[in-house]
């Protein structure tokens, strides 16, 4: 166990040895311990997120066929801590009749909500928090606690436009999450185990994202909705109700809250990554051969993974910033009407196409995954289109008969 | 396995902590001037009409029941997909008939218009 090899357990080792060499118990050391690592962890991902406040304003600045911040330090690489400096120093208005001890835990909550799950978050084979075997259920328990928080938010502000935009927001996200869970089913189905490391080391064969691309479709709808960003953002539709849900925050408050979107959002990319671009590893088995063997050390798996959450969270601003916001009963009808059923086709055909065909090799395997996919794909063009058909013919009815009438007079 | 629910639970408390740390840091720097027109609610620059706690739609309930009967099928679906592969394939049809009863009563939801937002 080198240091490149294994640097957490690495470091852990020597400091064990050190702490234990000034006679304290091994209980207390060990907790000591896991209290650096967390705290170290928890720093990485804090200055990830101020990296992407600049990512964030700068692609948002492109889309909109401008420069964005420029001025503070070269680039505005800078820009991010001057935003937190101002947001530190900002006083904090406390709207009269709000129920203090909600309205103060609830930016926090926001904020710990998306903390937490860097715990089972993998950077790399050996770069990680820890390896819980129920990692999927627990990336969906944490990210109930974010509702939680937009709730407290909202009823706690007494202000009806922060109470409208909460109760929009968490009937969005509690609807967006069913086929969030259904799609998680489909990478244990295809992996054996719930555990996020697992699921990235099944990935060494083949991704995911090509066994089941319809999945990884759902799966990143169903994860922008869950966010709440655009076109899924009515609790903070600027247009319409004005910051929604946090309308009465100011200073350091408000920016918990938009700094916990943003790395919401990363976090959200990591998982795609790990679920169905192969996380740290998967160059489909290019990484067994000696001239590549250096795609194995723990940095550069690091990086790796980095670089493909980096592309899911691209992805991620690209729709943000490119389509329109949904009506509520829009977003609604969607998500019960066509992304539930989706996903729970897509769910049985993975289920039972995995255990038929998995007796035949490995190519006839993936190509039978995919094509189905492709086929549930295209059927549900065709409802679709057939449906829209139907519906013009039924407007057009009417019109007909009149211009007829026209004609005859 | 219980180091790693140990460490899960640190990560909570250290957690919490860490946004905590500059509320409280704004809290000793910021300044505070209360008055009570900074203190009024906002409602784009007017007076505030009516109450604020408005009435609750119910169409809300409606979504949230519907949530929860497919929250709770999906929970069992977890331990089914776990085993997949060490079971033969009428298990996996087995599972496939629990999701068709519930597809059911997503049908039955959708033709009764609860799944509509009037």
């Amino acid at each position: 166990m080198t240091f490149w090899n294994n640097p957490i357990n690495f470091i852990g080792y020597w400091l064990n040895s050190i702490l234990t060499g000034w006679h304290l118990p091994a209980a207390i050391a060990s907790v000591l311990l896991y209290v650096i690592g967390i705290i170290v962890l928890i720093l990485f991902a804090m200055t990830l997120d101020i990296g992407l406040v600049w990512v964030e304003r700068k692609v948002v600045a492109r889309f909109q066929d401008r420069l964005g911040p420029n001025r503070i330090g070269p680039f505005g690489l800078i820009q991010p801590i001057a935003d937190i400096i101002k947001m530190v120093i900002k006083e904090d208005i406390t709207p009269d009749g709000a129920d203090k001890i909600i309205y103060n835990i609830a930016p926090v909550l926001a904020a710990t909500s998306v903390i937490v799950l860097w715990a089972i978050l993998p950077l790399a084979s050996t770069i990680y928090g820890v390896d819980l075997n129920v990692g999927l259920l627990f990336i969906v328990a944490a990210g109930a606690l974010g509702t939680l928080a937009i709730i407290m938010a909202g009823w706690s502000s007494n202000n009806k436009y922060a109470l409208l935009g909460a109760f929009r927001m968490v009937s969005n996200m509690i609807s967006y999450e069913i086929p969030m869970v259904i799609i998680l089913l489909i990478p244990t189905i295809l992996a054996n185990t719930m555990s996020v490391r697992g699921i990235t080391q099944a990935q060494s064969g083949m991704w995911f994202a090509i066994l089941s691309p319809l999945a990884l479709l759902i799966f990143l709808i169903s994860a922008i909705a869950e966010l709440g960003r655009s076109p899924f953002d009515l609790n903070e539709a600027e247009s319409e109700i004005v910051a929604g849900f946090h309308i009465e925050y100011t200073g350091m408050k408000f920016g918990w809250f938009y700094a916990g979107e943003l790395l919401h959002a990363f976090t959200f990319g990591g998982f795609i990554a790990i679920l169905f671009f192969g996380g740290y590893g998967g160059f489909f088995g290019l990484e067994k051969l000696a001239a590549l063997a250096w795609l194995n050390i723990p940095f550069v798996q690091a990086l790796v993974f980095i670089a493909k959450a980096m592309f899911g969270y691209w992805v991620i601003m690209w729709i943000k910033y490119s389509v329109p916001r949904i009506r509520i009963d829009h977003m609604l009808a969607f998500n019960w009407k066509f992304l539930v059923p989706l996903s729970l086709v897509v769910l049985v055909n993975t289920a039972i196409l995995n255990k038929i065909l998995i007796v035949l090799p490995n190519w006839l395997y993936v190509l039978g995954m995919f094509a189905s996919n492709i086929v549930i794909g295209y059927v549900t063009v065709e409802i679709l289109r057939s449906y829209g058909r139907n519906q013009r013919k039924a407007e057009k009815l009417p019109d007909s008969h009149a211009q007829t009438q026209e004609q005859t007079v | 396995m219980q180091n790693q629910w140990l460490y899960i639970g640190l990560f909570f408390v250290i957690g919490i902590i860490v946004p905590v740390v500059p509320l409280v840091f704004a809290r000793l720097v910021a300044p505070r001037k209360p008055n009570p027109i900074k203190q009024s609610t906002y409602e784009c620059g007017i007076e505030t009409v009516g109450e604020s706690w408005v009435q609750f739609k119910a169409q809300y309930y409606v979504f949230a029941l519907v949530f929860l009967v497919f929250d709770v099928e999906s929970v069992f679906l977890f331990p089914w997909a776990l085993t997949l592969k060490q079971l033969p394939l009428f298990v996996v049809l087995e599972g496939v008939l629990f999701i068709g009863i519930l597809v059911a009563g997503l049908v039955y939801a959708w033709r009764k218009g609860m799944l509509e937002w009037v």
